[in-house]
């Protein structure tokens, strides 16, 4: 039991670095937008994010206060990167799968050249945020790896469940991803809606980086596996079926699967050869496909992507 | 007339290009009234109806609601002034409930709450006897529960004008009555309904009034209750134009193409096609009238073997071994392997019938591409007929390897038509083959119809103007809602009887025409 929870505990804190880019990804795809950009974006997120606390470490500022301009410069290089996104696509109605691809390609590498210019100071400013590691976090315990993000990626979910449900705002953005055209018949701002949910989305996936590195791994090398997780926080996204408070317990699941290769052998009391590790990080991506098939094969509407998903959207002019 | 002026428009006029949808329009709409605008297609009833909807503005002209002119710029300025309209084609999101599209996009004050939403949505629903659940989503709904949500999206915004673009078009007859006293409440409550159709006899059941439009103008408005289906026909239609389109008597007529008891249904259940017989004959032009959407697409479509009938036979008789073979049920290849040549002209140009990003050569290698034995596609044939055809039909193109998209409409029609005809058919089908083409490129394209029909192919030609199917065909067949309304004699014919018969909702009361009379 005890073995399991520890697995739980790990597995919580890693599946928030999906949470972030899931519920970020979810609010780009309900205004009819593919982002494959995400895991650039959250790639960003962390560069920008650690540029910051590097910028400001051993400055007089409050640690509170660094790790919350930590956090904001990492939303705004994922707003950025949105808004970048967004203009290609939106605007200029670029293809989105081209230029989501483009975005990671982009992210990944400017963040490789950016963390690698920072190395030298490598590890100590981000126990920065060891100060807010609560509730009963001290090393000592399981709960070591819950820092403070990870009740804001909880929180974020949720406000984004909220709003997509039971606000007009989230009203109007489902319309605009499921259908522009009625959208834009009824007044609605198709391409503000557009702009303003890719960019904020971008952002909230780029905490997932930040997240990452400074609270979940606390080792800036961290940052070279978060495209691989970036990925998987898009594949989340089919799993949840567009709904970011399922999110939260997907992106649990995935942190589990994720993890079952260390995890699972000495769970189960089985050996598992060293080889066999790949076969189970498989998991997250077999799950995915299994949904989609079970969620295609029912065809039952709530179910589906956005109907305009992935389509520019053309005002129809004589 | 006493009641109170609801909307004024004055001398309104809209221009596309250089082609006037609407010119000079005059139009004046009462409170508590319902005024049928009738008019043919392409004649600017839609065009006008946007205008005070929000969706065009007008070039020139006032638009005044309750006296006061107003400027109406979006379909939001027009609900401000209480005008709300209905579109054929349904805007709605599928996936949310009635009262979710009701209330998008609506600006108010108030907390956000869809349980107040679904609650007014059913009180306006009471009030005029609309039956619906609020709850209930788009995708589940039929067409006529969609067109109520339509109405009902208006009526919340307040509006007090309402303007119906062909709503039974889409409903059965016991709907359309439902719809209709529901109007007709509307009216007792002192709304005013504007109501686009071509169905004279919903005009004469429903309307107080009744505005013509022909050719973008206003012929005239008359009270329903002193006029009769002869004289509006009279005013839709207008005097004849003549075209002097060259017409040979038909040689070595034998028939070709035989339909019987063709019946068809859309993805909802609706009949488009119901048990339309008529036969095509080598050697002739056999025109097809009818208001746009009643069928004749999917009439071609089903000749043609790209869509398929639940009823009937599609009777084919080859000239080059005498056998009979049935269409139905075949893929366009198969009808093609078979011997049988269809050349399709599809109503939409660009859509089905030519690739826009692709060359001329290229989009004539679409219709040869599986001739080839070798593995690599033989380009040289192709450039030649491409060469062939831009010098014929004098396609103005820089070279054959200019993208279609870039040509003009005319030039592009040209290319499409000359392509099908270069596959010799036996039978031609051109559907609307003139549509936004200019007066010279429109008699070229008559000109190669008629030389097909020398040349012994049957032609069937469906056409939006009546004038020019009056003078091109030798026999043209009446479509309407579906139904053959009638087939009459080209050469004798008058544009008064076409019209009317397109317009006959009921087959009963349309003069029994059957193929031997028609001769």
């Amino acid at each position: 039991m005890n073995m399991f929870l520890d697995y739980l505990l790990t597995a919580i804190p890693l599946g928030m670095t999906f949470l972030f880019g899931c519920t970020g990804e979810i609010l780009t795809e309900k205004s009819g937008h593919l982002n494959l950009g995400i895991p650039g974006i959250m790639c960003m997120g962390g560069a920008c994010g650690c540029l910051a606390l590097h910028v400001m470490y051993g400055s007089a500022l409050p640690p509170f206060l660094i790790l919350i301009l930590a956090v904001l410069a990492a939303f705004a290089g994922g707003v950025l990167m949105g808004m970048i996104y967004s203009f290609l696509t939106v605007s200029l109605k670029a293809n989105q799968n081209v230029t989501g691809l483009a975005m990671t390609t982009f992210g990944v590498g400017t963040t490789k050249f950016i963390m690698s210019s920072l190395a030298t100071e490598a590890m100590s400013y981000l126990y920065a945020l060891d100060y807010f590691r609560f509730p009963f976090a001290d090393s000592s315990t399981s709960l070591k790896y819950c820092g403070v993000l990870m009740y804001v990626a909880i929180l974020i979910a949720l406000a984004a469940s909220f709003v997509l449900s039971r606000t007009k705002v989230g009203l109007h953005l489902r319309a605009v991803g499921e259908n522009p055209a009625t959208a834009d018949a009824v007044g609605i701002n198709v391409t503000l809606y557009k702009y303003v949910a890719t960019g904020i989305g971008s952002g909230i996936a780029a905490l997932g980086g930040l997240y990452y590195i400074m609270d979940y791994s606390g080792s800036y090398e961290a940052y070279k596996s978060i495209e691989a997780l970036g990925w998987l926080a898009v594949a989340l996204v089919i799993f949840t079926l567009w709904r970011p408070h399922i999110s939260i317990i997907g992106s649990i699941l995935f942190g589990m699967l994720y993890l079952a290769g260390s995890h699972l052998p000495t769970l189960l009391g089985i050996r598992l050869d060293m080889s066999a590790t790949p076969l189970l990080q498989m998991l997250p991506y077999v799950v995915t496909i299994v949904v989609l098939i079970v969620t295609s094969v029912s065809k039952k509407r709530e179910n589906q992507p956005p109907a305009a998903l992935g389509l520019p959207y053309f005002r129809e002019e004589r | 007339m006493n009641k109170p002026v609801a909307l004024e428009m004055k001398k309104v006029s809209k221009y596309f290009g250089t082609l006037a949808a609407n010119k000079d329009v005059d139009l004046t709409v009462y409170r508590g009234e319902i005024l049928a605008i009738l008019g043919e297609n392409g004649c600017g009833k839609t065009t006008l109806m946007n205008m005070i909807a929000g969706i065009y503005y007008p070039d020139h002209g006032t638009i005044a609601v309750d006296g006061q002119e107003v400027v109406i710029r979006s379909p939001k300025d027009a609900f401000r002034h209480g005008i709300g309209m209905i579109h054929q084609h349904f805007k709605l999101v599928d996936l949310f409930t009635a009262a979710e599209n009701i209330v998008l996009g609506v600006d108010s004050e108030e907390k956000f709450n869809i349980r107040d939403v679904n609650r007014r949505v059913q009180e306006i629903a009471d009030k005029y006897g609309f039956r619906i659940d609020p709850k209930k989503k788009i995708y589940e709904m039929s067409v006529s529960e969609k067109q109520t949500v339509e109405i009902l999206k208006v009526l919340y915004r307040g509006a007090d004008i309402l303007i119906l673009d062909e709503p039974s078009a889409v409903l059965t007859p016991q709907e359309t009555d439902k719809l209709f006293d529901i109007l007709r409440r509307m009216r007792a409550d002192g709304k005013s309904i504007l109501i686009i159709t071509h169905k004279l006899h919903e005009v004469l059941s429903i309307s107080d009034r009744v505005a013509v439009l022909r050719k973008g103008e206003h012929v005239a408005t008359v009270e329903t209750a002193q006029t009769n289906e002869s004289q509006l026909t009279e005013m839709m239609v207008g005097k004849k134009v003549e075209l002097n389109i060259d017409r040979p008597e038909p040689k070595n007529v034998t028939d070709r193409l035989e339909i019987k008891h063709l019946s068809m249904t859309d993805a909802e259940g609706v009949k488009i096609l119901d048990d339309v017989s008529f036969t095509a004959r080598s050697g002739e032009i056999l025109g097809i009238a009818g208001i746009a959407g009643s069928g004749q697409k999917e009439l071609l479509e089903s000749i043609a073997g790209l869509c398929h009938p639940i009823e009937g036979e599609i009777l084919y008789h080859n000239p080059k071994n005498d056998t009979t073979e049935n269409l139905r049920d075949k893929d366009p290849v198969a009808i093609r392997e078979l011997g049988v040549r269809l050349s399709f002209v599809p109503e939409d140009r660009l859509g089905m019938g030519l690739v826009g990003n692709m060359d001329l050569v290229d989009n004539m290698m679409l219709r040869s591409y599986r001739k080839g034995h070798s593995m690599f596609v033989d380009r040289k044939k192709p450039g030649d007929l491409a060469k062939k055809i831009v010098e014929e039909l004098e396609v103005s193109t820089p070279s054959t390897h200019t993208p279609v998209r870039r040509l003009s409409g005319g030039n592009v029609q040209k290319v499409l038509v000359g392509r099908e005809i270069a596959a010799a058919p036996t039978v031609l089908m051109a559907a609307y083959p003139v549509r936004g083409l200019d007066i010279n490129s429109s008699y070229t394209i008559y000109g190669l119809l008629t030389k097909q029909k020398e040349q012994g192919v049957s032609v069937i030609f469906v056409g939006e103007d009546l004038d020019v199917l009056v003078e091109l065909c030798d026999r043209i067949l009446v479509i309407c809602g579906g139904r053959v309304t009638g087939i009459l004699d080209g050469r004798k014919t008058t544009k008064e009887e076409i019209g009317l018969l397109m317009t006959k909702a009921e087959r009963a009361d349309a003069p029994e025409l059957t193929e031997k009379e028609g001769n």
